[in-house]
């Protein structure tokens, strides 16, 4: 099994505050890395690292062996092999949902209209959105528009996924119809790097689980290990609150 | 629990009690509204009809007859004004377009372009289109190039445009601007180069955005057209300068003035119409 990740000693400040300390993760092909850690702990900006919306100030990150942080590599085709989605959605409001989902295989891989619409009828079918190809995203619930958001990223067949805090922005009765993609995804042996606060999720789908807090991994292992029996009181504390914001 | 018919309710005894005291209120305040705009307009009325220099005002500015008799040669003035105002209109779109979109671009090889944009737009912005118009309008055929027309229309109309592409570049610039960075974000992850960002998912947002401004620049620059009379154009203005010097009656320049009125209102009402609906459609667009 190879790697499609691997940060080496990434570090990423804003000013004097440091938001990634020197981190380093691997992420071998066909797993699920999940990062929790409160706001602010850098769950966020390690994602947008790896998908160079950032810069980092030190250290390396590769792809499938190949660093990408070599400021000579194109940047553009780095991204072709990411996929993103965002806590905002962030759907292009002027376009359909057909239209959001075939821009990228249009424009980015040269695939024509008629091959971009027939992929992304597949994709709208498999997660039973087939009837809201030609709505806009204005008209469709928080959980529709975020699913729309996975199959946009989905559509240029990306090599990794990264999801940042996907089910944030959502109404608790829709965040199970978004996690379900995502554990069908899994399923399928996609790649992927999360950050999430749903805990029950995060067991069922994470092949490592990450505690960050300030921009230090504190603790990782598997879902049991790191979310059943922490070893780091920080993670032990972290765990309580989420705990305890649940039951309220 | 059933749920209701919605189709078989009619109204309860103490909504029909509210819709009559609705009713009432209503009709208090349009009886106000009336009452108050007669005094106020009345009172004008007075004050403008019994003024002692009423009677000259009303033969020299407010000649039915005359009005009548330089009509045709006025509104043939007007045809340039609209002329000029869509052409122009046309070139300034492009013009603009291409300025805003060096202001905002951030790639190092288009470095001395988008200082010279912002040179252009400072300038043109900043002097008084009259002043423009006079330095094109005399200065260009001094030059005494060849090839270049040193016709006033012509020369009037790039006087304008040149004046107004700064105007609307801003506009559009600002446009571009209020886009949320994280609409970038998500077509750069994507794959999307940033041009492809910028034509497939920024402008065709912006522009949207900022069409009401567009349409009071629009509004603005068929009145400034009128300008272009000093460089000699017999545009409206003029042909109204013109048939009052020869007789020293001011109707022609208030038949101008109506003139204009007759187009330059309904595009604001159309322009006021279009800005509501646009702040509709975007508190229905929630958080993007």
């Amino acid at each position: 099994m190879s790697n499609v990740l691997e940060l080496k000693d990434v570090r990423k400040s804003f000013g004097d505050e440091v938001v990634l300390n020197h981190l380093s993760l691997v992420v071998p092909e066909h797993t699920a890395t999940v990062l929790i850690g409160a706001s602010g702990s850098g769950k966020s900006t390690l994602l947008r690292c790896i998908n160079l919306l950032e810069t980092i100030d030190d250290g390396q990150i590769f792809l499938d062996g190949k660093e990408i942080t070599d400021p000579l590599i194109n940047v553009d085709e780095v991204r072709r092999k990411l996929g993103m989605v965002f806590q905002s959605f962030n759907l292009f409001p002027h376009k359909t949902v057909l239209e959001n989902i075939t821009l990228a295989p249009m424009k980015v891989q040269g695939k024509t209209q008629e091959e971009a619409r027939v992929a992304a009828k597949a994709l709208l079918s498999r997660f039973d959105l087939a009837d809201k190809a030609d709505q806009y995203p204005d008209r469709l619930s928080g959980g529709q528009q975020q699913r729309v958001a996975i199959i946009r990223s989905l559509a240029v067949n990306p090599r990794l996924l990264l999801l940042d805090e996907i089910t944030s922005a959502l109404d608790p009765v829709l965040v199970n119809e978004v996690l379900s993609i995502v554990r069908d995804l899994k399923s399928d042996g996609m790649t992927m790097v999360l950050a999430t606060h749903e805990m029950g999720f995060a067991t069922q789908v994470a092949d490592e689980v990450c505690f960050l807090e300030s921009g230090n991994i504190l603790e990782r292992g598997s879902a049991t290990a790191v979310l059943q029996n922490p070893k780091n009181p920080k993670t032990q504390e972290f765990l309580k609150r989420v705990h305890q914001a649940g039951r309220l | 629990m059933t749920e209701r018919d919605n189709s078989a309710w009619s109204p309860s005894s103490r909504e029909i009690e509210r819709q009559g005291s609705r009713r009432a209120i209503n009709r208090k305040q349009i009886l106000i509204a009336a009452v108050s705009s007669f005094l106020v307009l009345g009172t004008l009325a007075v004050v403008l009809v019994t003024s002692p220099g009423w009677q000259t005002v009303k033969t020299t500015f407010f000649d039915i007859e005359y009005g009548t008799e330089v009509f045709p040669t006025v509104i043939k003035g007007l045809w340039i004004n609209l002329q000029l105002t869509f052409m122009g209109g046309a070139a300034i779109g492009v013009i603009a377009l291409g300025l805003a979109l060096m202001r905002t671009t951030k790639s190092p090889a288009l470095t001395p372009f988008r200082f010279l944009a912002t040179a252009y737009v400072d300038i043109f912005r900043g002097a008084p289109l009259i002043l423009i118009i006079l330095l094109v309008g005399f200065g260009v055929p001094a030059l005494g190039l060849k090839g270049i027309s040193s016709n006033v229309i012509f020369l009037g109309t790039v006087a304008v445009v040149l004046t107004y592409s700064a105007y609307v570049a801003e506009v559009i610039r600002s446009g571009i601007l209020s886009i949320h960075p994280s609409q970038r974000a998500a077509a750069r992850s994507l794959g999307l180069t940033s041009g492809q960002t910028m034509r497939f998912v920024v402008l065709p947002q912006a522009i949207r955005r900022v069409v009401p401004p567009l349409l009071n620049d629009f509004v603005s620059l068929l009145k400034d057209t009128g300008l272009v009379s000093i460089l000699g154009v017999t545009d409206a203005v003029r042909a109204a300068q013109i048939n009052a010097s020869r007789t020293f009656n001011y109707t022609p320049y208030v038949v101008a003035a109506v003139l204009f009125l007759l187009i330059t209102i309904p595009m604001t009402r159309y322009t006021d119409r279009a800005i509501r609906q646009r702040t509709n459609a975007q508190s229905s667009e929630g958080a993007i």
